[in-house]
């Protein structure tokens, strides 16, 4: 079986545009799941019980349930209640709320690594609850857990090819589109595994750079 | 409910399957997770690379990549396994993996001075590893292999793109055939959800047993 490189640098830029809507999902799905999680986690603290509660129930069932079946049930269900959304959107609204029940953790376990007596501080000068979270407590929460975040953003960028199920053309999704075209999957398909490689390497290399920056706090 | 019920059983019949593949899955990924966790860890220079080879192919390049390579790429090469066989051989490399960084952390967690008091002892350094350093850090492990336990069984959904009948193909199926898509994905996702349950109570009891007596006198 010989690697054919002229019909590989014939795809490559087919290839490469894949990795652009790869990379973009995995950027807006970033987004959308780091401010769901931090809502979630927030949510998990209310004062109301009910709501409590269904966040909690809501997050351990969004983590203990297959990505895929979400992405299907979202791409199926969602136009029967009217809500037509592009498939592409359809896909990064999967990615985010998966992730964000798992960063919505990551966000809870920063929140309570921040002494009580922040907390009671900040009731001592009468300051209302919405203004504790973003003066008090986000600023000392949040940074010590962006290395994990950005651990999961690496995730969820491992996870984008089951977008392709739903026929968004990412790198995984024009990788096979062409190899059914031309019955080569050879070339395609690893040419997919070493840019998937490449990726996660630098991305590994940059949560490293952000441990090390934000670990001296 | 009754229109939930006759969903059930093919439904139930590919969640044979996704329990059969988990459970051939994941002691092959356990037994990776050692092999390649302790190697990391060994004198030899070359059985340190190659873990670190193993280990960063399969964590750097996505599952779903994979199970397509191994399915379409590696019959070219003479490798042809069945279905099945291939599923369950991806997703234990690619557990494994990600448990050899878990059994690599785990060791690395376990007090220096063990350590030196096996040397104290005189002990060589492969029964330090097996009589001292192990077992303490095998407990340490459990609580994050039972998080990959259920990182495995979600993955397993991902084999009904190679053509397995799991719960997945078989929702997909009943889908294509009947449409009623709303209780049929949301049934098969209380499935999955239901036997994750199950999986994260059974790793909790075996973490009492295994842990006990050990973490009582950290317990606050």
């Amino acid at each position: 079986m010989n690697f054919d490189l002229t019909y590989l640098l014939q795809i490559a830029p087919l290839l490469l545009k894949g990795a652009v809507v790869t990379v973009q999902a995995t950027v807006l799905g970033t987004l959308l799941a780091a401010v769901l999680g931090l809502l979630m986690a927030i949510l998990t603290r209310s004062r109301l019980r009910i709501v409590r509660y269904a966040t909690t129930a809501v997050v351990l069932f969004v983590r203990n349930t297959p990505l895929l079946i979400q992405l299907f049930f979202l791409f199926y269900i969602l136009p029967q209640f009217g809500i037509a959304l592009p498939t592409y959107l359809t896909g990064v609204i999967a990615l985010g709320i998966h992730y964000a029940a798992y960063m919505s953790e990551v966000y809870r376990a920063g929140i309570t690594a921040v002494p009580r007596g922040q907390w009671e501080a900040a009731h001592a000068l009468n300051m209302p609850r919405a203004l504790v979270w973003r003066r008090i407590i986000l600023p000392q929460a949040l940074p010590p857990i962006i290395p994990p975040l950005g651990n999961y953003a690496i995730a969820m960028f491992k996870d984008t090819p089951v977008l392709a199920t739903i026929g968004i053309l990412e790198m995984l999704g024009v990788a096979l589109a062409e190899a059914n075209r031309s019955y080569r999957y050879y070339e395609p398909l690893t040419m997919v595994g070493i840019l998937f490689l490449i990726f996660s390497l630098f991305s590994a290399v940059a949560v490293r750079l952000l441990e090390k920056r934000y670990a001296a706090r | 409910m009754t229109a939930l019920l006759d969903l059930l059983p093919q439904l139930m019949k590919g969640l044979q399957t996704t329990l059969l593949v988990t459970a051939f899955a994941a002691p092959l990924a356990l037994v990776m997770a050692l092999v390649s966790g302790l190697a990391r860890l060994a004198p030899i220079k070359l059985l340190q690379w190659l873990a670190i080879i193993y280990v960063e192919l399969f964590r750097g390049t996505s599952l779903l990549v994979q199970l397509f390579y191994f399915f379409y790429v590696m019959p070219l090469f003479g490798m042809s396994l069945d279905p099945v066989t291939t599923g369950v051989l991806v997703l234990a490399l690619n557990t494994g993996a990600y448990g050899s960084e878990v059994v690599r952390a785990s060791i690395g967690s376990v007090p220096k001075s063990q350590r030196e008091a096996c040397i104290a002892l005189n002990m060589s350094p492969a029964m330090a590893l097996r009589r001292v350093i192990f077992p303490q850090a095998f407990v340490t492990m459990l609580p994050p292999f039972g998080n990959l336990l259920i990182e495995l069984l979600k993955a397993t959904s991902l084999l009904s793109l190679i053509t397995i009948f799991d719960l997945a193909f078989a929702g997909n199926t009943l889908f294509q055939t009947t449409g009623r898509t709303l209780e049929i994905y949301g049934l098969v996702l209380m499935i999955y959800f239901a036997t994750a349950m199950v999986l994260t109570l059974g790793m909790r009891w075996l973490e009492k047993r295994m842990g006990a007596g050990r973490d009582l006198e950290f317990r606050p």
